[in-house]
């Protein structure tokens, strides 16, 4: 076909392309305040994760009795719990463990829902049938009776809430991914690649996943809020990470059993949550609108 | 001789859009005499609907007000207020819109919707309802007491655009305004509904503005047309005087393009060589002159004016001035 | 209709079908006994001698769900480990706390919402409509167990409005008990809704026969209310339905938080008792209640807007 140095030269040229279309959805969102608010949440969100180590003042799972149920000071900023460790400390933690689940959880659902998406999309009916029953049975569970179900089973801990959380989010990508691929099939531009007799892999892999992946990016980013407040709700029952291991939602349940003596470790460990879940859901509608032509023309 | 019941003058309307301003309307005028049917013809795209929503006050937001005046009955209806046009709406002027699928509510019974337009009457229900079944009867649907309980979607077309011009002339309104009515439907409907819409006119004696890109609808039903090309007004007439004696360029293709006017078996059917002006570009001179064929110097330089060609008969074109002594 | 009516019942039938029947070999493709999973370890060797039996392990899986399948058609889920009590009983003891509690929270997110959404669809890109735009992504963001514990400690035991636990006796006390926790799980359903009908009322508004209404003279506000809004409305049925498995799983922080008794109050507990005939019945009912609610307002939803009846 074409000769490798231009194929390269092209090649060179659609990163430079992809990484200035990157900076201009950037932009785009930072135009938006909300848009900028969830940029800055988010960042400051994945500052603390990447460097928790470094930013705890305290040892997040170090017991210190002596210090225990003491309010916010200068020593605990949030005060500590009731075996005196820090609350600050095992807030950052915390958002560590969040993006620990929440990461591999929404990029292992949305590649394998599109994965599978495709296939529905492009492959024979009853293969299309069947998957799009396969989806709609998974959306049938009430996700979090779902994720009961399987920690009954296989107990708790950080691997089954990755797992729950990706199982139940597969079919979202899986029909988005479909129904791209459904539109697509039949555009020009596959039409000619079929023509030529490129193999179904060419199709689908270098034709038709970049069209689709931007869609599910969107997706995934407005993804992200529900699946921190899944880990964090399962871990506040006692289903999700196990302790010692600081997450948001154990937090909460310490919190939750000392309510009438300290408040404040419900306050240090719900609005965390809520900030982050408010971060990112701004941060996704306004990638959404950045992204999405169509629903930027209703605008 | 009495005033007319519409009178249309230099009415001109702009929209504000991303390519810049659409001159919707320029410098429209026109009367609608009392009882008069007025023919209005010009293709898709010439301003025919602006003029009804002008007419009715019922603009988008990014429609901007030139200047101009239309005066009903003596009011100015620019002037009015939004509760005094609503109180006219429906009651003095009702409208007939195109597509009678999409016009009516789709989740409403048309007995509820009928009686809902008679919404200014204090009487009790039970007369508005009866008196929907004998609007239902008098357009000729059948059966009016069981099919006031159905939805628009129980309906063909054809029986939608009866039942929609059963609802305009409820109130016995003053003008009726009828935008393309039979456009979206079949022929043979067509004739049906035009023979009704005489029918009922003789009848009933309103004023009717009649909108159309169908000549020959035109041609059986109107007594006076006004042509409309870009916005503008070209030419108008009576029926007889535009269609044997066109004097505007425009009128004279848009005959000729008519099938029914056709007598010899063409090969091709005759059309309008090349599309309607972009209109948000300011434009020197005639408006119709990248289209015409008998254009000549003066037409790239200055918009033409009315001149009287004819009895009762005006067209915009600077042909017919050339005919005249200066 | 009432074709449309049994096709989408099949397919609901066919989607449980499906789940229950991956949930029955969820269980037995776990490692271990199944029995000694199911039963849990605490479980006495005659309990585990008599599940064996009554499910016929010792048949080939087939069989075993078919067992499994007509014990279910007769309304059997099995039996609790410790009390012996039937499971389908103690489910549907505890299901009664959780509708009402569900409804309560449809009823005011739906109520607060439409009232929202139709105002700033009547009033579009004004201060409100921002405002409510705003509101609406903040409550949908916010996750209701997080909610729940925050209104517990702030209207519960810090300002004793309403009370922290259980769920009351007598009409008016159980209204007064289910105001926290249904307050805590409608909030993201008001964003939602307001969200939904807000655009859909937008698109009936340019729709052609709202003109036709403006051109007969009708007031704008019964255009909205009535000729706009009764369409405007048909999205968020089907999304009720939708709603009833996030709210479902939303319930279940609820219950926990506010001590309510409920299917996830139940399902919890077993899960600390290792009762697991209870876990999987309850979420088997908690599921067919989902698929149930999903189907029947998408019927309602073809009853009352007869252009989508086409669909499927």
């Amino acid at each position: 076909m074409s000769d490798p140095i231009t194929d390269k030269e092209t090649k060179v040229k659609m990163s430079d392309h992809r990484q200035s279309e990157f900076l201009k959805i950037v932009g785009g969102v930072a135009k938006n305040p909300l848009g900028l608010i969830g940029l800055i949440i988010v960042g400051v969100f994945v500052f603390c994760a990447l460097f928790a180590d470094w930013i705890v003042p305290h040892d997040p799972v170090g017991m210190n009795i002596k210090d225990r149920l003491q309010g916010p000071s200068t020593t605990y900023f949030l005060g500590t719990d009731q075996l005196g460790r820090d609350t600050f400390s095992r807030l950052i933690m915390g958002s560590q463990v969040a993006l620990k689940v929440a990461l591999p959880a929404v990029f292992g659902a949305m590649f394998i829902g599109l994965t599978l998406g495709m296939i529905a999309g492009y492959g024979p009916r009853w293969l299309d049938n069947f998957l799009s029953l396969i989806f709609d049975t998974i959306r049938s569970f009430p996700t979090v009776m779902f994720a009961l179900a399987v920690v009954a089973l296989v107990g708790p801990s950080l691997q089954t809430v990755v797992f729950v959380v990706m199982a139940t989010s597969i079919p979202i990508y899986g029909r988005v991914a479909r129904t791209q691929t459904l539109a697509l099939r039949n555009s020009e531009f596959i039409l000619a690649e079929r023509s030529m007799g490129a193999s179904l892999f060419r199709i689908l892999g270098i034709h038709m996943m970049p069209n689709i992946i931007g869609v599910l990016s969107v997706l995934a980013a407005m993804d992200i809020p529900t699946v921190i407040a899944l880990e964090a709700g399962l871990s506040f029952l006692g289903l999700g990470v196990k302790p010692p291991t600081p997450s948001w939602g154990s937090l909460l349940k310490d919190g939750y059993a000392l309510i009438r003596q300290t408040p404040w470790l419900i306050v240090a460990g719900g609005l965390p949550i809520i900030i982050a879940t408010l971060g990112f859901t701004f941060l996704g509608e306004t990638l959404r609108d950045v992204v999405d032509p169509r629903l930027r023309k209703n605008r | 001789m009495t005033a007319p019941l519409l009178q249309i003058d230099g009415v001109t309307i702009d929209y504000n859009t991303k390519k810049g301003n659409l001159r919707a309307l320029r410098d429209i005028s026109f009367d609608v005499n009392k009882g008069e049917i007025v023919g209005i013809v010009g293709e898709s795209g010439c301003g025919k609907s602006t003029l009804i929503s002008t007419i009715l006050q019922l603009l988008p937001q990014n429609a901007e007000w030139k200047k101009g005046a239309i005066n009903f009955k003596g009011k100015n209806l620019i002037a009015c207020s939004e509760k005094e046009m609503r109180d006219m709406r429906g009651k003095d002027i009702s409208v007939i819109f195109q597509d009678p699928m999409q016009s009516l509510n789709p989740v409403i019974t048309i007995g509820r919707q009928m009686v809902d337009i008679q919404h200014r009457s204090t009487s009790p229900y039970v007369e508005k309802w009866q008196k929907a079944i004998d609007m239902l009867s008098m357009v000729g649907i059948a059966d009016a007491e069981t099919r006031l309980k159905q939805h628009p979607f129980e309906f063909s077309g054809g029986m939608l655009q009866r039942i929609a011009i059963a609802m305009a002339l409820m109130s016995r309104p003053d003008l009726l305004i009828a935008d393309e009515p039979t456009t979206a439907l079949d022929a043979t409907l067509e004739v049906e509904i035009i023979k009704r819409l005489k029918d009922l006119h003789k009848e009933m004696g309103c004023s009717i503005l009649f909108i159309s890109h169908h000549l020959g609808v035109i041609a059986e039903l109107c007594q006076r047309v006004v042509v409309m090309y870009a916005g503008s007004v070209v030419e108008f007439g009576s029926v007889d005087e535009i269609f044997f004696n066109p004097k505007h360029p425009y009128t004279r293709r848009l005959i000729e393009c008519d099938p029914g006017h056709i007598k010899e078996r063409a090969k091709r059917l005759p059309t309008i060589p090349g599309e309607i002006p972009d209109l948000t570009e300011a434009l020197e001179g005639c408006i119709f002159q990248e289209r015409c064929s008998e254009i000549i110097a003066k037409c790239k330089i200055s918009t033409p004016h009315f001149v009287s060609v004819g009895q009762n008969h005006q067209a915009a074109c600077w042909l017919n001035h050339n005919q005249e002594p200066e | 209709m009432i074709k449309y009516m049994i096709r989408r019942l099949a397919l609901a039938a066919l989607i449980l079908f499906v789940a229950v029947t991956a949930m029955f070999l969820m269980i037995r493709a776990v490692p271990g006994d199944p029995v000694q999973i199911m039963l849990g370890p605490r479980a006495t060797p005659e309990l585990q001698a008599s599940l064996t039996a009554a499910l016929g392990l010792d048949q080939p899986i087939w069989k075993q769900l078919v067992i499994f399948y007509s014990k279910m058609m007769q309304g059997d889920l099995g039996v609790d480990v410790f009390s012996g009590r039937s499971v389908t009983q103690i489910v549907m003891q505890q299901l009664p706390y959780t509708l009402e509690l569900i409804f309560a929270s449809i009823i005011w997110s739906a109520l607060l919402g439409v009232i929202f959404g139709a105002y700033a669809a009547a009033n579009p890109n004004t201060f409100w409509d921002r405002m409510i735009a705003f509101v609406s992504v903040s409550f949908i963001a916010a996750p209701a167990f997080v909610i729940a514990l925050l209104s517990l400690l702030v209207f519960a035991v810090q300002l004793r409005w309403f009370p922290a636990i259980g769920v009351g006796e007598g009409f008016w006390s159980r209204l007064h008990h289910v105001v926290l926790p249904a307050f805590a799980i409608g909030l993201s359903w008001v964003g939602y809704i307001a969200r939904l009908v807000r655009a859909s009322m937008l698109e009936v508004l340019g729709e052609h026969h709202i003109r036709t209404a403006r051109a007969f003279g009708l007031a704008e506000r019964r255009i909205i209310m009535v000729y706009a809004l009764r369409i405007a409305i048909l999205p968020v049925i089907t999304v009720i339905g939708v709603g009833m498995g996030f709210l479902l799983s939303a319930a279940v922080f609820a219950e926990i938080v506010f001590a309510r008794p409920g299917l996830g109050k139940l399902v919890i507990d077993s899960i600390t008792t290792r009762n697991y005939p209870v876990v999987m019945g309850a979420v088997l009912v908690s599921t067919g209640l989902f698929v149930l609610s999903t189907a029947i307002s998408d019927i309602v939803n073809a009853w009352l807007d007869p252009r989508s009846r086409q669909s499927l």
